[in-house]
């Protein structure tokens, strides 16, 4: 395909991807699933690859996925270009929201909506927690019983990190780099 | 100007840190926005994430437009943005053309197993934090409850949870205002 319109496809699916995307995390994976299968762009299993790089670097996976797919088709300017797109329909409608909540912020059934929308936030938050404690604290290894599922080193640093993140001011960031180090030192 | 290059070096400060998607950034905005900078309400966060997992995009995105909006308008959006997805898009850029097998590296794996462990302590200490301010009186926790319950042991679509919220809170107004009457 010749440069500009392997640029505007680029485009055109990535935008579509970040529209139709509601909801965070894996929300993408099935838009770039048929994605792959439509544009022969990607495979499958390079989409799980990606997945699995996703969760071992910083950044949501569908910007990750734009990137790399962007790269692999088009060099490093359709990196840019799908990445570019696929963040575009969020910051379009966001910018529009934002200025509707900042007019009626003291609209009184605005705020009843958030008064009811704070726990339910906060509920997700949790349950994403959840999620993610099951992920990183048991190996997924069905055939096993729970207890030998238990990845012991760590749960020991999480019950080690609670009293001194939920007690002290430390970090985040600082934290995160800490358990980094730990990880690789005792062979997480 | 310089306004909005700290707003960039400040998301991408954030982009760095946020492992594992939007939810792991909670305890990083909270702390670098809300605590160090006084930037933005806790509660806000809030309100940004249940508005974000309810409308298209990706929610990391999302939660940055909204408050890269509220610090400088549009642009400010813009450039929160830029900030965020700078640091994947390097990153990724350069595993894409270098480290193939990247995620198959022993000791990658071993740092973001111990990273998972301090994420889940972030994410759970962020909740007890936040629980005073936004699960303030017994209707809010009779929302919280049975969304947690849906979200974290059924498929129920997580845009109609926060509607179902929403209109709760209107009802609970509703009935609010009736006694008061």
């Amino acid at each position: 395909m010749s440069g500009l319109i392997i640029y505007l496809r680029l485009c055109y699916e990535f935008f579509l991807t970040g529209l139709l995307s509601i909801g965070g995390g894996l929300a993408t994976l099935p838009f770039l699933r048929d994605m792959a299968e439509r544009t022969g762009w990607f495979t499958i299993e390079q989409l799980v690859d990606m997945v699995a790089v996703s969760e071992s670097t910083p950044g949501p996976i569908g910007i990750n996925m734009a990137t790399y797919v962007g790269y692999n088709t088009a060099g490093v300017i359709g990196a840019a270009v799908a990445t570019l797109s696929i963040a575009a329909p969020s910051v379009i409608i966001i910018a529009i929201v934002s200025k509707l909540l900042a007019r009626f912020r003291e609209n009184a059934i605005v705020k009843n909506v958030m008064y009811g929308l704070r726990p339910a936030s906060l509920a997700l938050i949790a349950s994403a927690g959840l999620e993610m404690a099951r992920l990183s604290l048991l190996r997924t290894a069905p055939e096993l019983d729970f207890l030998s599922r238990v990845d012991w080193k760590s749960v020991i640093l999480a019950a080690f990190l609670l009293p001194i993140m939920r007690f002290r001011k430390v970090d985040p960031i600082i934290m995160i780099a800490i358990c980094a180090v730990i990880g690789i030192l005792f062979k997480f | 100007m310089t306004e909005l290059l700290n707003l960039f070096i400040v998301f991408a400060k954030i982009g760095v840190c946020t492992f594992g998607g939007g939810y792991a950034m909670v305890p990083i905005l909270e702390r670098e926005l809300a605590e160090k900078r006084g930037w933005a309400e806790s509660t806000e966060l809030l309100d940004w994430y249940a508005i974000s997992q309810a409308m298209p995009g990706i929610i990391a995105v999302n939660v940055a437009t909204f408050f890269g909006c509220k610090r400088r308008g549009v642009i400010g959006g813009i450039v929160a943005t830029l900030g965020m997805v700078f640091p994947s898009f390097v990153i990724i850029l350069a595993i894409a053309a270098v480290l193939n097998n990247f995620a198959d590296v022993p000791q990658v794996k071993s740092a973001f197993a111990g990273i998972r462990a301090c994420v889940v302590v972030m994410i759970i200490t962020t909740v007890l934090r936040l629980w005073k301010t936004s699960v303030a009186d017994r209707p809010a926790i009779a929302i919280f409850v049975p969304i947690f319950a849906l979200s974290a042991f059924t498929g129920v679509p997580l845009a109609l949870l926060i509607v179902a919220s929403g209109v709760a809170g209107v009802a609970i107004g509703a009935v609010r205002q009736g006694r008061g009457k």
